[in-house]
């Protein structure tokens, strides 16, 4: 038996973010007969979050307020974190690997002892009751299990790792909601935020998270349209190469690489991309992998499950036209 | 203005990498080098230095390393990119160290370097690109107690402050701290320079301190592998791709990929109508 927390990532709107629920499902399993509570940093959740956790397992939500002090600063979302695991008990936290997130589980860990793993891929528990994650490491060219070795166990996930189940048996349709409001030591907030540019927000899925993945590079030549039209065809999102956002011809936050994004969609598709060691560290896992370039020397072949030789402007939209038709019948 | 920049040696990500039966990264593989991304940050802190000068102030930038025998080869690199001196930690018990031992021991030296005199700044690359967790900058401020201003794709230095521009998924941030202060950069932050002839000579003449857990009074059993968080169990090379096509587009190339994805059901076969919860 244990307590589980998971830590409720949710958009500045006050909506959740969907992939909090698959951290909810893996929490059910890791619970073991103990409970999933929730952890939700700032002002009240948004309709449907509550029923939604609800009926994803989530027994009590802590909402902790920091008053005029941003939570958005890791150093105060850390001791956010270290409040609600004093408080739940619990030997386990679950949360979204983002950078963010690693910021305030590393001082978490510096504060409490516990052992870290990043961007897992599964999490479970061994017959001795230990945590154990799963992840691949090395630009996604090994598989590892580690188990974590203290008694608060810290795991963050990436988005799409686990498939959300809800709670079969009869749920609770809301969880208990607990209020908290926490004062945060004054070394938190030293470095202080001038300013928060919040993204765009766009009509696609995250990119983190989302099922298909469509990239250009530097061979898109700065135009993005026929990317973009195939990831919208098939409702996925759009991804980049460090040298598309140096240019300049797309945003910094779609960069898939080791300094960028990870993701392991379902399928990826890549378009005018060299493959680059540092940006197949960002999609090496992804489960499909398909590459469109006129090179057939470009490293991304080595890795691609189904390569086309060939000019992206020219295959791209065939691809694109031919799924519409099909689809329609 | 005194800055320390942390830096680690790791095996070329160029070359094949592999991970040993005890799950730690083969680093005998002699192909190893400076993290790329430690790059940055020695980059970053040689320009800041020499504005420091520019506007009249003394600067030292100082190169610190934990790591085997080879490791030296990464402040190495850091003198030649431009640091003055360096400092490498080097003890067998170290080995198998995971990022909150690493960052214990980063910590001791800082103390000892800020006894010698203060230290303003302290600069890491926002990730090693052998375990790329990302973890050990805000470990480190953490354990120093600093402030941290990390992922900085922009870093500025004025009036005893460090203010640095921070692109995360969802937004872009502008952070502030009065010094002393811990900044992790990006590969955005600037363009390492190339160590030209002169550079090079110039770094044989610094000095490299080597020390041990014992001369920084580091229990050598909160550190190492006997001191580590979390145990791999298992690591196994992802099996090869199979059923791999590779064809050369005669026109119709897209038309057959499109079918494949359709059998394969790797798009959706009804038209996405947005995500609901
Ligand atoms: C420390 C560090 C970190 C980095 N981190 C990242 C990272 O996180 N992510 C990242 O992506 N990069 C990263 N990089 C950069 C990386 O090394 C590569 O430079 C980059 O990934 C190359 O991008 P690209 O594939 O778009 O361009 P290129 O390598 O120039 O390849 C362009 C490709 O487009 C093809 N092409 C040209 N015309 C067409 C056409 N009409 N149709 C189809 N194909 C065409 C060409 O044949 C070529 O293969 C990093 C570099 C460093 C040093």
């Amino acid at each position: 038996m244990a307590t589980v927390l998971v830590l409720l990532d949710h958009a500045e709107t006050g909506a959740l973010r969907g992939s909090v629920l698959e951290l909810a499902t893996a929490a059910r399993d890791l619970a073991d007969g103990g409970e999933v509570h929730g952890l939700w940093v700032g002002d009240e959740p948004v309709d449907p979050a509550l029923p939604v956790l609800g009926r994803h397992g989530v027994a009590v939500v802590h909402q902790v307020s920091t008053g005029a002090v941003d939570a958005r600063l890791t150093p105060v979302l850390a001791e956010v974190l270290a409040d609600a695991v004093r408080e739940t008990g619990a030997t386990v936290l679950l949360a979204l690997s983002t950078f963010e997130n690693k910021e305030a589980a590393a001082r978490l860990a510096v504060a409490t002892g516990a052992g870290v793993v990043t961007d897992a891929a599964a999490v479970e528990r061994d017959a001795e009751g230990r945590v154990v994650a799963s992840k691949t490491v090395l630009a996604g060219t090994w598989t590892t299990r580690c188990a974590v070795r203290t008694g608060l166990a810290v795991v963050l996930l990436k988005a799409g790792a686990v498939v959300s189940r809800h709670v079969d048996e009869e749920a609770p349709l809301a969880p208990e909601l607990r209020t908290r409001a926490l004062a945060v030591s004054e070394r938190a907030t030293r470095a202080a935020l001038v300013r928060r540019t919040p993204a765009a927000p766009s009509d696609r899925p995250d990119l983190s998270s989302a099922d298909v993945v469509v990239v250009g590079g530097r061979g898109t030549e700065g135009d993005f349209a026929p990317i973009e039209a195939l990831a919208d065809e098939v409702g996925g999102a759009v991804g980049s190469t460090r040298v598309a956002t140096d240019e300049g011809w797309i945003g910094h936050e779609t960069q898939i690489g080791q300094t960028g994004v990870t993701v392991s969609p379902r399928l990826y598709i890549g378009a005018g991309v060299s493959g680059a060691v540092h940006h197949r560290g960002g999609m090496q896992a992804s489960g499909t992998i398909v590459a469109i370039n006129p090179d057939p020397e470009a490293p991304i072949f080595e890795i691609a499950d189904y390569g086309i030789v060939g000019d992206l402007f020219t295959v791209l939209p065939q691809v694109t036209e031919e799924l519409r038709r099909l689809r329609q019948g | 203005m005194r800055i320390v920049v942390c830096v680690k040696h790791v095996p070329d990500i160029q070359s094949e990498r592999a991970l040993g039966p005890d799950g730690r990264l083969v680093r005998d593989g002699g192909d190893g080098t400076i993290n790329e991304l430690d790059e940055n940050a020695v980059e970053a802190a040689v320009v800041l230095a020499e504005q420091a000068r520019d506007a009249g102030d003394e600067a030292e930038v100082v190169v610190v390393t934990v790591g085997p025998d080879d490791a030296e080869d990464a402040v190495r690199r850091g003198l030649q990119l431009g640091a003055d001196a360096a400092v490498h930690v080097l003890d067998d018990a170290v080995a198998g160290s995971d990022v909150f031992g690493t960052a214990a021991v980063l910590a001791a030296v800082l103390r000892r370097l800020g006894e010698q005199a203060p230290v303003d700044l302290v600069v890491t690359g926002m990730a090693g690109l052998d375990g790329l967790t990302s973890l050990l900058p805000a470990a480190l401020a953490a354990t120093l107690d600093l402030p941290q201003l990390t992922l900085a794709a922009e870093v500025t230095l004025a009036d005893g402050a460090v203010t640095v521009r921070r692109d995360l998924d969802h937004a872009v941030e502008e952070l502030t701290a009065p010094l002393p202060a811990l900044v992790s950069v990006t590969d955005r932050a600037n363009e390492p320079r190339y160590p030209n002839f002169q550079g090079i000579m110039a770094a044989r003449k610094k000095p490299v301190e080597t020390l041990t857990l014992a001369d920084l009074g580091v229990d050598p059993a909160t550190v190492g592998a006997a001191g580590a968080r979390t145990e791999v169990l298992e690591a196994a090379p992802r099996p090869p791709r199979t059923d791999r096509v590779l064809v050369t587009d005669d026109g119709q190339a897209g038309a057959r990929l499109a079918a494949w994805l359709l059998e394969r059901d790797l798009v959706r076969t009804t038209p996405a109508t947005g995500e609901v919860l």
